[in-house]
This record gives structure tokens, sequence and C-alpha cells, in this order.
């Protein structure tokens, strides 16, 4: 057994060391779950069927994207992106492993660590109060594969930003751009199956629908044979792609690296 | 003194122009991104518990300039568990300023200003949209509602920071105040469970911030059946809010122990 299953091992244990904190943020996902939830509802009342979404759906695609928020970092960011700027990044460039491999198997730890303590509380107080949509099991397994690929979308994004700032010194800027990006394309403004003619087509395609969008809506069935196969191939060639430019990148940004002093 | 240490902090993030000018510009447009959510909302439908998207914008602008601007002012002080943890609350205890002043000017910034261009932007094109009975009071109340929700968050973020000195990692859900109570204010309380608009109404005054005087601006009846005298009451109510988070505050004060033996 190599390195990587420990680095994920560690890294959930890290992430679930403090309940009480995980427990604050998921009592925030929920709040906010419960706000959008009626906004939702407000919007299917008056337009019953829209986008293929019945009145559950929506308000279970409110409460599943809630509870992803943990997992999938929707808010972005990374702890590689403040150790390239303070320079410790030589000290994981130093491994005899690879650093985006590294970092991944961190990212896996902490994702399934925020599923674990975050992802319940949204979905359990949205069923007890709203009628609810809730998968058979190989519904459950289909989800668990789409979330696996989703999780794999985010990292591969928030590992080409942190990267950048090899070049940019600075992510501040960066970042506020992807999170405008991440949380408008991923549907957790709105649904990307409420959002109007192209840019719903555009908004479809994009590598954000493969974090949130894609997985709800395997939650929610709207994928059968062919089509969820189709669904999990796409989010698979964002990973890969993602992934693979990340790769890439990681090699330029050796060659790029001056380490100060000593 | 506050001026001075918002200063201060402004000229030191002025070393960065670029960063600065990038930052503000991606608040604005983080900021903005619920406006465009509610616009993408109302491409479905002209209507949403009965209020017209010039309407639903007009309580987005009044909501957002007011969150806004007490953002700019004391949004600072919800890193205060962060100062306890670390045991850097002490060191501001020993200056002689105010460490509610202290905290809330910390690594003030320009950007946040950026929040506030959508919010008035928004306003500025809701309000000829909107068909209300303007009177004299009706026009009166529109800036008055925003001075009295930048009163209530303000009191709200004071509020939220004191519960911190109890509960140092408490910070994830007292988000649920702040930001949440922004966000939910955004749309018209008829969206809501009758229950929870009565939450908002009397457990946490945040249908005073806009819906109640946007009642009045927009001659509604109340969901809720309120005397009309709710309708002005904001003021009263910011009052309050901020009496409640000044005791607060100085009771976690007071009984802030430092981190350590």
């Amino acid at each position: 057994m190599g390195v990587f299953p420990w680095v994920t091992w560690f890294a959930f244990r890290r992430h679930t060391a403090y309940p009480l904190g995980s427990a604050a943020e998921a009592l925030t996902n929920t709040v906010f779950g419960f706000i959008r939830a009626s906004v939702l509802i407000g919007l299917w009342r008056a337009r019953p069927h829209l986008g293929g979404y019945d009145q559950a759906d929506a308000v279970t695609f409110c409460f599943l994207t809630q509870a992803l928020i943990g997992p999938v970092q929707i808010f972005g960011g990374m702890e590689l992106t403040q150790r390239i700027r303070s320079g410790d990044v030589a000290i994981d460039l130093y491994r005899p492993a690879g650093l985006q491999g590294w970092w991944l198997a961190d990212d896996l730890g902490r994702a399934a660590g925020s599923l674990a303590l975050r992802g319940g509380p949204p979905m359990v107080a949205g069923a007890l109060v709203f009628p609810f949509h809730w998968p058979g099991p190989g519904g459950l397994a289909a989800f668990a594969a789409a979330l696996a690929l989703g999780v794999l979308v985010s990292f591969g994004l928030r590992y080409l930003m942190a990267l950048a700032v090899f070049w940019l010194h600075d992510d501040r800027g960066l970042n506020a751009v992807a999170l405008v990006m991440s949380l408008f394309f991923s549907g957790m403004i709105v649904p990307l199956v409420a959002f109007p003619g192209t840019l719903g087509t555009v908004a479809r395609a994009l590598p954000w629908a493969a974090q949130i969008q894609v997985p709800a809506d395997v939650f929610l069935g709207k994928h059968s044979g062919a089509g969820l196969a189709g669904a999990l191939a796409f989010q698979a060639m964002w990973a890969a792609a993602l992934i693979g430019a990340g790769h890439l990148l990681t090699r330029a940004a050796r060659r790029r690296l001056v380490i100060h002093g000593g | 003194m506050y001026a001075l240490l918002a200063w201060t902090w402004t000229r030191a993030a002025a070393q960065y122009p670029v960063s600065m000018l990038l930052l503000s510009l991606a608040t604005a447009v983080v900021g903005a991104l619920d406006a465009v959510g509610i616009m993408l909302l109302f491409a479905h439908t002209p209507r949403i518990a009965g209020f017209t998207a010039a309407e639903v914008l007009f309580l987005y602008g009044t909501s957002a300039l007011a969150f806004g601007i007490s953002d700019i002012l004391l949004g600072g002080a919800e890193r205060l568990g962060q100062h306890v943890r670390e045991g850097t609350l002490d060191a501001l205890l020993v200056r002689p300023v105010s460490p509610l002043v202290q905290i809330a000017t910390e690594d003030f910034s320009p950007r946040r200003f950026g929040k506030l261009l959508p919010a008035a932007l928004v306003l500025g094109l809701a309000l000829p949209r909107l068909d209300a009975p303007w009177t004299a009071g009706r026009v009166a109340m529109v800036p008055l509602m925003v001075a009295c929700g930048t009163v209530i968050f303000a009191g709200l973020w004071v509020l939220a920071a004191s519960l911190q000195f109890v509960l140092v990692d408490s910070h994830g859900a007292t988000k649920s105040l702040t930001y949440g109570g922004a966000f939910l204010t955004q749309y018209p309380l008829t969206l809501f469970a009758r229950d929870f608009v009565r939450g908002v109404t009397f457990a946490v005054p945040l249908a005073f911030v806009n819906w109640q005087p946007s009642l009045y601006v927009l001659d509604r009846p109340d969901p809720l059946g309120l005397p009309d005298a709710a309708r002005f009451a904001a003021p009263a109510v910011a009052a309050v809010v901020c009496a409640v988070a000044a005791v607060a505050w100085r009771t976690g004060l007071r009984h802030y122990r430092s981190t350590g033996s």
C-alpha cells in the first residue's frame, strides 16, 4: 500500500477533528436550505413542472445542494494556495510523491470528512419539513459515483486555481472570479434546469455543472440507462481533462519555482 | 478614531492597486449574483408569491444596501472567535481604543464598497418601475428604511460577535443570522411559512429591515395582520436591537478570560 491512502486517512481525521465547528456550519447550510427552498417553492407554484422538476424535486435539489457545499467545496479555496505563497510548497515538492497526487489524496479525505459531518443535517431537516424525493438503492449507488466524480472535478478546478499562484503571487482576485463562476454555473443560485434558452445549454456543458447539477439530477433519478452513463461520462470527461491540465501545469510550475534564500 | 484606523487599513490595501480594483469588482459581481438569480426566477413567471420583479428587486436593493453598509462598518467583528482562539484579543485589549472599533476596522478595505454598487444600481432601476402610490411620506420612507436596516444589521453583527465570546466555534452558525438575514430579506416574506415569518418578526426582527416599511411603500396588506403602526416601527426596533447588542458585547467582554492558564 502506497502513501496516498494514508494521506487521505489523515486528512479525513483532520477534517473531522472539530465536530462542533462542522455542526455550526451544517446549521447555517440548513437555514439557507430553508430560505432557498421557500423561494423555489414560490417559483414552482407559479410554474409547476418547470425544467422537468416537480416541487418535491426542486426542494430535494435545494437541500441536496446545501448538503454538498462542504464536500464539493463550492466556495473554492485550497490549503495548497497558502503553501505556494509562503514557500512551504518546496517541502511538498521535496517529498518522494507527486504534488498533484498528494493533494488529490488530501482533498478526497477532506471531502469524505465534510460529507460525514455536514452532509446529513440539511437532508434530514429538509425531509422532515417538506415532501422529499429519495432514490432507491440503485439510484443511491449511481449518486455515489456521480458525487465522487463531482469531487474530482471540483479538485481539478481548485488545483488549477492554486497552481496559478506560482505565476500570479496573489490568489484573491482569481479566487473571487472563480467563486462567481462556480456559484452561478453550478446551480447553487438557481437550478440549471431553470436557466432559460442558450444560457441553460451553455451552463449545462461547463465543468461547474458536473460538480452539483449532475449529481443532483442522478439523485433525483432524472437519468436512466444510457442517459445515466452519458451523465457520468460527461463528469468523467471533465475530471480527466482538468486533472490532465493540472498534471501539465504541475510540470511547468516545477520549472517556475524559485526558492528564495539558502 | 474609527476613521483613522479605517484610513490606515485602506492605505495598506492601496499598496496593491490592481488587486484592490479586481477585488472590488469581483465583490460587486458576487453581490450582483443574487439579483441575477431573482431575474432568472422572473424569466419564467411575472409574479412570485404575489410580487412582481420590480417589487422583489426593490426589496433586494434596500436589503443589500443596508447589509452592505453595515458590513463595511462592522462586518469585521465576525472574526472575534478567531482572535479569542489565537489569543490576539489580549493585544487589542491593552490598546487605548475600543476593541470593537479595532476589530471592525481591521483589514478595512475599499473592496467592501464593491457590494454597494449592484445594490444601489438595482435600487435605482427598480424605484421608477414600482407601481406605488408615491406620497411625500413614502418617498421619505425609502432612505429611512435603508438607514434603519443598516442599524439593525449592525446590531446583529455585534450580537453575533458577542456570542463568540461564549461559543468560540459558533461563527459557522451565526452566519445564519447575518448572511442568512441578508439573503432572507431580499425576498418577500409571503414566500415563507407563517410561523417562520412570526419568528423573523418577533424573535430576530429581520422583518423590520425592509419588509414592514416596504408594505407601507408598496401599499400592501400585512400577511400577519399586524397593526399599521408596525410599518413605522423600524427605528424603535433598531434602537432595541442596538441596546441588546451593546449589553451582550459588554457582558461578553467582561466575562472574557484569556486562553491559557
